[in-house]
């Protein structure tokens, strides 16, 4: 199925929650959906049979200024076909529900978009630092963050 | 020593052979070094190569040893990330005397390629604990690491045992680094 | 004073605690900086929990502020064990954004030099997998085989471990004179060791006895974990991206998706792991051999280097079949001489997490097994 074909279908069903499709060669499309309904539309991909994507390929967390977006990856071992959903929320408020009982990859990959962009999953049973110490502070994949002077005694700039 | 030119001569009554012990020790020690069995990234794989058959590590009178009570000398090679920095502290505390460091790539000798952007990294394992070699390269060949092993091997047997203070204290004075001491 | 006392003792009532052990980073066999944290009940694992990040490099931060020609060395060190196929699929995905089509000839040498690594990579997997198990001698002539391998790529790169070699729009040199007649050798050599292998190591009872039946990965849940590569087709998916999206020339050879069958114990335990990977090295000197065939000697391979590495603005995805698995790079661009933001989706980091799921109600001993039959390398889940 091609990304025009699922952007209508999905718009049928979830009327306002699905936003735009945007699908300017040499770049791979994606779809732009609402943050709260987020949880649904993936459940009704997973299931559908058409769709039938048993498949999450990635989690991407991205800076875009004065927001923060998520790109989610799926992809089906039966029909072969792959879809992106990105979704954008505001960076003093970033909360998204969590895919995890969907798919148990996004257990790893949601921690890992906490711990280095800060983005919240609510419903995640043990949202906590995965690549950086636990006690570190700050979230170092943001543009407008500062390396530390020091950390537990040890200098940290060369 | 030479001791090993005279097994042809005639002395009646066995053989005897002049030097000081501490001559005799440092020479059975520095050919018998146990190392730590210790990799942390890239540079463990070149390590790993180093002792497979092409180059053959353990000719150097090395044998790996698991437990770091038991070793005589660790190898750091990889990068030191601030996470792993505490146990690496703790695992040279551990070691018993007399221990040596080899640092072992760019990484742990000042950070390598991640010295500019890496938040995350140590600097150089010489922050944390006193190295006494150091083999550079990104990873180094073979090699050198080989050669770094004999400059170990040739900085123990010049080393001081018996009255160890005084002696250090007396070099000092010789190149010209006067300091106060009580010895 | 004299009397016989009776002494009742109820062992119903004598309760054992669990206990918390810790395989910390310095093991030897974590295969790198690794933490697990296990609670046993005496000799049964009933919790493992992973922590992982004591290889956390900044990867991702250092992709920003680099130039797109400079953030390639970085990309080698991720999977360190394999560093050409690393990077092929970054340059692939900045070369479709800037619409550059690269000639045939450096098609067909990045076929040989990323199956040539493939082949080493599964050389230490079985390797070290041997050794875990307790068998050192397959370790020794294994090792021995990489090194003709490891001197063909550093006759052309430079460089014995990583190299820096793809550039986008052709690769970094050329080829030497006697380019050909050592590949040969080296598959050669590489055909002969594996029947010595299989012997020695994979029908060995006693490794046979320590592997079957533990560590039983099933199909639906490897795909739900989102596993890929050896671990997914050990379990019987026949998920090879050569195969299902084929990219560059992989659709003008002739070689077959190997599948573990189950065949000295349950279908996805951790044999059949071993023996897809066992059998993808001799898929793998198929393909170079006729590669190395076809391969055109003429051209230029420099010719397609652009002026400047600049895509235009937009977002890909672009990915390709790692000795490990699927390795993809998300690369976000605005039209600058460097990346907006570069996110690499690793193996290894998806592969470990199924690691709690797959190993409770085995012993400890049969932890260690099941860890190396993962075949994780830390570069790669810590990045």
């Amino acid at each position: 199925m091609q990304a025009q074909e699922i952007y209508d279908k999905l718009k049928e069903q979830f009327a306002d929650a699905v936003i735009e499709l945007k699908a300017d060669a040499p770049s791979d499309p994606f779809i732009i959906v609402n943050g709260s309904e987020l949880f649904k539309i993936a459940q009704y991909m997973r299931d559908k049979e058409e769709f039938d994507f048993d498949y999450l390929v990635d989690l991407i967390a991205l800076d875009l200024g004065e927001n923060l977006g998520a790109v989610y990856i799926f992809s089906s071992m039966k029909h072969k076909h792959r879809i992106a959903l990105k979704v954008i929320v505001p960076k003093n408020n970033p909360k998204i529900p969590t895919l995890e009982n969907l798919w148990r990859t996004s257990d790893w990959l949601e921690r890992e978009a906490w711990d280095l962009m800060g983005i919240e999953f609510e419903g995640h049973h043990n949202l906590i630092r995965i690549l950086n110490p636990y006690d570190w502070e700050g979230h170092p994949l943001r543009k407008d963050y500062v390396t530390p002077e020091e950390y537990h005694g040890m200098k940290v700039p060369y | 020593m030479g001791l090993l030119n005279r097994l042809n001569d005639p002395y009646e009554g066995g053989g005897f052979a002049l030097g000081t012990v501490e001559d005799i020790l440092n020479w059975g020690r520095s050919k018998s070094d146990w190392y730590l069995q210790f990799g942390l990234a890239c540079c463990a794989i070149e390590f790993m190569a180093v002792n497979a058959p092409h180059f053959d590590f353990m000719r150097f009178g090395t044998i790996p040893r698991t437990s770091p009570r038991q070793a005589d000398f660790i190898i750091i090679s990889g990068t030191v990330t601030l996470k792993m920095a505490e146990r690496i502290k703790r695992l040279y505390e551990q070691m018993s005397e007399p221990k040596y460091v080899i640092s072992m790539g760019s990484c742990s000798n000042c950070g390598g390629p991640y010295w500019e952007h890496g938040y995350h990294v140590l600097k150089g394992v010489d922050r944390i604990i006193p190295v006494d070699v150091y083999v550079p390269g990104c990873p180094p060949r073979p090699e050198a690491l080989e050669e770094g092993m004999i400059l170990l091997q040739k900085k123990i047997k010049h080393e001081a045992i018996f009255n160890k203070r005084k002696r250090i204290a007396e070099e000092d004075r010789k190149l010209g680094l006067n300091y106060q001491s009580n010895i | 004073m004299g009397e016989k006392r009776k002494i009742e003792l109820d062992y119903s009532q004598l309760d054992s605690d669990r206990m918390r052990l810790n395989v910390g980073p310095q093991h030897p066999s974590t295969h790198g900086v690794l933490r697990l944290e296990v609670e046993l009940d005496g000799e049964i694992v009933t919790d493992v929990v992973p922590h992982v990040g004591y290889l956390h490099r900044c990867f991702e931060k250092h992709c920003e502020k680099m130039e797109y020609p400079m953030v390639t060395p970085y990309i080698d060190r991720l999977d360190y064990i394999s560093s050409m196929n690393n990077e092929w699929p970054f340059v692939m995905g900045v070369e479709k954004m800037m619409g550059i089509k690269v000639s045939d000839k450096v098609e067909y040498l990045r076929v040989i030099v990323s199956e040539l690594n493939r082949i080493a990579n599964h050389q230490i997997a079985i390797a070290t997998f041997g050794l875990d198990a307790g068998a050192f001698t397959p370790l020794l002539w294994l090792f021995r085989d990489r090194e003709m391998i490891l001197a063909i790529l550093e006759k052309l790169s430079g460089g014995r471990l990583l190299y820096n070699y793809f550039r986008v729009g052709g690769m970094a040199a050329d080829v030497y004179p006697t380019f050909k007649e050592d590949v040969l050798a080296a598959i050669k050599q590489a055909r002969k060791t594996n029947p010595e292998i299989l012997n020695l190591l994979l029908l060995n009872k006693i490794f046979v006895d320590r592997t079957a039946n533990v560590g039983v990965l099933p199909a639906d849940v490897g795909i739900n974990y989102g596993c890929t590569g050896p671990m997914l087709r050990g379990s019987g998916v026949p998920y090879d991206l050569r195969k299902v999206e084929p990219y560059s020339i992989y659709d003008r050879f002739d070689f077959e998706v190997q599948v573990g069958k189950g065949e000295v114990g349950t279908v996805g335990d951790c044999w059949d792991r071993n023996i897809v990977r066992y059998r993808e090295i001799e898929q793998s000197c198929n393909i170079i051999e006729q590669a190395i065939n076809q391969m055109p000697m003429e051209g230029d391979i420099k010719e397609g280097f652009p002026k400047k590495v600049r895509p235009p603005k937009g977002e890909i995805y672009s990915k390709a079949e790692n000795p490990k698995g699927e390795l993809g790079f998300y690369i976000v661009s605005e039209g600058k001489n460097n990346p907006e933001r570069v996110k690499c989706r690793s193996t290894s980091f998806v592969n470990l997490s199924v690691l709690p799921e797959i190993s409770k109600g085995y012993m400890f001993a049969d932890l260690i097994m099941i860890l190396g039959s993962i075949d994780i390398v830390l570069g790669e889940v810590d990045r």
